[in-house]
């Protein structure tokens, strides 16, 4: 019997007097949040990330003081082009195909976001076109990340909900709280290891 | 090149020798607290906790009742998504599927993401075996396997290490595998923190293959997640060209709509966080983006031996969040190593005898390393009742041990019931005791105690009253 | 109402005060008592053991001598635990479905002391007196198997005179555990240093608690440290008229 005969057959015997459980009726929590985007920030910010917020016109500014000192900034092929039209020449630079050892030359990563979670802080990359491959928002150690105010939700639930459609498509999703961070040392949060030490979210109110 | 736990002994044996431990009781003190305060705080900002705790039992009851179909769904999924699906039946043989898998590739290293799957099957040491460096990426996996040491805690495998000890290991051993630490090197969090960063950051950029385990594995989509905090997961699940990925059977959710329950469950239980910093959800392979040879291997290893138990069952809901460890009174004291399993603490004491059996005199010896105090089920963000489990391990020792010769603890329990079974037997036990409590005139506590050490030697004991109630009772108010 | 006094075998044999004391507590709050002689032990260490088939003809016997009674009353937080919590499943396990709906039906009748007083009886004030520094130590099985809440804590601080101080870490486990006690020793030990420790750090004069078993653990480390700390059941201090005029 083949591995996988065996296992479905070992499953099937350690059920035979077991009663079915039902599938539970689906629970959602309700999410009482007076503002979201004030929610979203002080979250954001209680994980020691940056949170800057700004009107749609002063986007490019707000992107470009997230990015000062930054020698060169990756910057995905759907990223509208007004974002990054304060930085200086020759600052931004295309996802050509970088590998890995290229992007770790890379100061920064600008993206979109898919989602921002208020209550817990998230944000969430579907990877569509204004965010990239994966590894471009991972290893450049400052991450920008745009969030229109549009996209915020109140709580898991609703942002699981509004994913559904991108996870249908086959698209990986990154869920990202606050920098990198290990409390591996005695408990001890220490921001910043192996992903971007430093996020910086800028949050855009609708126009 | 870390420790293993075979031939670990009784639980009693190896608890003592960690109680001695001053400085291990320390570090467990200090870390157990601080997460156990954490995760309180981040519990009580949710007003329906209960209810999700309820429909995260409900969901994983749902999935083990009826795992045949979601195994099968779960595999037309991946497949449809592009990843090859394997079956391992037990530990040598995934260790076997994943050796071929890499030799495959021909890649003489995996950078590992931490799982405990793979901790349970001794993955490492097999790859190790087949001439395969197998590099562990969390920090704290890091600091277990540069220390040749064995993990003490599903989340925090190195609670039981201090900074001062963890800046001797990397100092010392960092240099033999990789970029070493750097010079000066201090014991502070974030220098050594950043030492780990240096010293991966090498083998992340030219890993060719990566092994993980899964947090959740979607049936119904053939999503994996992977839940961490460091980055050094969404290094190994991104960067590399070969991703396998090693998931028990009872991982699995049926829906994506099912994550909303759990991905509020498991942060808020585990580091006490309302998130955790990064979670990677990947179905199959994305072209042009991460890993284009995605294999997903599906294991047993004994978790179909806790499916036949009917009692047994709920211990498979569990999502290693690790709540369990921090708020047990015994697991704060003893820490991780006398469970003599990766699985150690309250979920340890039954998972542990439910997979393996109960014929080790450590696996024996687990349903016995409780208090029963209950905290543990409390904290349990699935609602798995460890104390009934317990009860029911320990009825399961108790009976395996009857079909051999009899054991003076089973004499003497007999020999009680047998009493206890008719008042008048009972009594006449009272009555000696009585005699004791005359002899012994109202002193009220007894020193050490020949014979009784296991109480005695650090406790007083009561002394017997010269009246029971009863005999009160009737003598006052008579039958 | 007739209600029982199921003294606990523990209690009848090696801390006979206890249920003296709750006798005089029901009897002063009006109620009329009954001690069924018939009745020996819950079973409690023989399934906490692993010994289920032992502890079923007690279980049986339970139902027996108590299920004539509208109110059975226990001064012990871990044997009303058993009855209502485990009674039923070793029946289960060892295949007597009769017993288990006789087991369900009369768990709900069985109460810890103070679940009686406050939620059968509907009193906290029980005119008792005691004018002692008392910490309180609420015990795993009271707390996380009946769920009994501040209860005890309720009732202790209508007492007249107490001086009722707060238990550091209270929840934590005091490391009893029945045989625990001896098969972990070293572990349980350790579990109760801390206890014993938390206890002198109040200042209390006596620590109290609803489970003689717990209170004989951590009152033996007390003992042998020589640390002044006398240990109390809850009942007593409740019967307590001590200082009265």
């Amino acid at each position: 019997m083949s591995g996988r005969e065996e296992v479905l057959a070992r499953v099937r015997a350690a059920l035979a007097d077991a009663t079915p459980t039902p599938a539970p009726a689906h629970v959602r929590a309700p999410s009482p949040v007076a503002d979201v985007a004030d929610l979203f920030v002080e979250r954001v910010e209680d994980y020691r990330a940056e949170v800057r917020r700004t009107a749609a016109a002063d986007l490019p500014a707000a992107v470009a003081d997230a990015l000062a000192g930054v020698a060169t900034v990756v910057v995905p092929d759907g990223v509208d082009a007004a974002w990054t039209s304060a930085l200086g020449p020759g600052v931004a630079r295309p996802d050509d195909g970088l590998d890995a050892a290229a992007l770790d030359q890379v100061g920064a990563v600008l993206t979109g976001a898919a989602v921002g979670i208020a209550v817990t802080g998230t944000i969430v990359l579907d990877h569509g076109p204004d965010q990239g491959r994966r590894a471009l928002s991972l290893v450049p150690d400052i991450h920008v990340c745009v969030v229109r105010a549009s996209q915020l939700v109140a709580d898991v639930p609703d942002a699981v909900d509004v994913l559904a459609v991108a996870v249908g498509g086959g698209r990986p999703l990154t869920w990202i709280s606050g920098p990198s961070a290990t409390s591996d040392i005695e408990l001890e949060r220490v921001e910043g290891v192996h992903g971007p030490r430093t996020l910086r979210v800028i949050l855009v109110a609708d126009a | 090149m870390s420790g293993t736990f075979v031939g670990m002994p009784a639980f009693p044996t190896a608890a003592r020798k960690a109680l001695e431990d001053a400085q291990l009781r320390s570090n467990l003190n200090h870390a157990t607290h601080t997460i156990r305060d954490k995760r309180a705080r981040v519990v009580a900002e949710v007003d329906d906790w209960e209810d999700l705790r309820v429909a995260g039992a409900a969901i994983k009851d749902e999935v083990l009742t009826n795992l045949d179909t979601y195994l099968v769904r779960l595999e037309e999924s991946l497949t449809r998504a592009g990843a090859t699906v394997h079956w391992a039946r037990d530990a040598a043989e995934a260790n076997s599927i994943i050796t071929g898998l890499v030799r495959e590739t021909g890649a003489e290293e995996v950078v590992k993401v931490k799982s405990m799957a793979t901790q349970e099957i001794g993955l490492n040491e097999a790859l190790e075996a087949a001439g395969i460096d197998a590099w562990e990426t969390d920090l704290a996996e890091l600091i277990v396997q540069l220390g040749h040491d064995t993990p003490s805690h599903i989340l925090v495998p190195a609670i039981h290490r201090n900074r001062a000890e963890i800046r001797e290991i990397f100092l010392r051993e960092m240099g033999e595998v990789g970029t070493p630490a750097p010079a000066g090197l201090t014991s502070s969090p974030p220098e050594l923190a950043e030492a780990a960063r240096l010293h991966l950051r090498e083998k992340f950029l030219r890993a060719e293959v990566a092994i993980s385990g899964a947090n959740f594995a979607v049936a119904d989509s053939g999503t994996l997640v992977v839940v961490e905090s460091e980055g050094n997961g969404r290094m190994c699940l991104t960067l590399p060209e070969t991703l396998i990925s090693v998931v028990g059977i009872e991982k699995i959710v049926p829906t994506w709509a099912d994550l909303d329950v759990f991905l509020q469950l498991l942060p808020r239980s585990s580091t006490g966080e309302r998130m955790n910093p990064y979670t990677s959800m990947w179905t199959g392979v994305t072209p042009g983006d991460g890993p284009q040879d995605v294999h997903v291997v599906l294991l047993d290893n004994g978790r179909t031996d806790a499916l036949a138990d009917s009692v047994g069952r709920q211990a498979l809901r569990c999502i290693r969040c690790s709540a369990c460890l921090n708020v047990c009174p015994v697991y704060e004291r003893v820490g991780g190593h006398a469970y003599g399993s990766v699985y150690p603490g309250p979920i340890g004491a039954v998972l542990n005898p439910l997979i393996r059996g109960t014929q080790s005199p450590v696996d024996k010896s687990l349903p016995y390393a409780s208090s029963l105090c209950g905290a543990c089920f409390d904290a349990c963000p699935v609602r798995i009742d460890i104390p009934e489990l317990l009860v029911h391990l320990r009825s399961r020792v108790v009976d395996e041990k009857r079909r051999g010769r009899p054991s003076a603890e089973g004499v003497a329990m007999r020999g009680a019931s047998w009493m206890f079974s008719d008042s008048r037997r009972w009594e006449r036990v009272q009555s000696g005791v009585e005699l004791g409590g005359k002899a012994l005139r109202n002193k009220p506590t007894l020193g050490r105690i020949p014979g009784a050490s296991a109480w005695s030697d650090a406790r007083d004991a009561p002394a017997p009253p010269p009246e029971t109630f009863r005999s009160w009772w009737e003598r006052e108010r008579g039958r | 109402m007739r209600v029982a006094l199921f003294a606990t075998c523990f209690n009848d044999t090696m801390w006979p005060e206890t249920p003296k004391a709750v006798v005089r507590l029901l009897e002063r709050l009006g109620c009329a008592v009954e001690f069924p002689f018939d009745q020996t032990c819950c079973g409690q260490m023989f399934t906490n053991t692993g010994y289920l088939r032992e502890a079923l003809p007690l279980v049986e016997r339970f139902a027996d001598v108590f299920d004539r009674y509208d109110a059975v009353v226990a001064p012990s937080g871990s044997c009303v635990g058993s009855v209502r919590h485990q009674h039923a499943m070793v029946a289960r396990e060892c295949g007597r479905p009769d017993l288990v709906a006789r087991a369900e039906a009369g768990a709900g009748r069985v109460h810890e002391l103070s679940e009686m007083l406050v939620d059968v009886l509907g009193v906290t004030d029980v005119g008792a007196s005691f004018p002692h520094r008392v910490t309180y130590h609420p015990t795993c099985h009271s707390m996380r198997m009946l769920r009994v809440g501040d209860k005890p804590l309720q009732l202790l601080r209508e007492v007249r005179g107490i001086d009722l101080v707060d238990l550091p870490a209270a929840e934590e486990c005091c490391g009893f555990g029945g045989t625990f006690a001896v098969k972990n020793s070293d572990t349980s030990v350790a579990m109760g240093a801390d206890k014993a420790r938390h206890v002198r750090d109040t200042g209390a004069e006596v620590l109290v608690a609803g489970d003689n078993s717990c209170l004989a653990h951590v009152g033996g480390l007390l003992t042998r440290q020589r640390s002044g700390v006398r240990v109390m059941h809850l009942a007593e201090v409740l019967a307590s008229t001590e200082g009265e005029a």
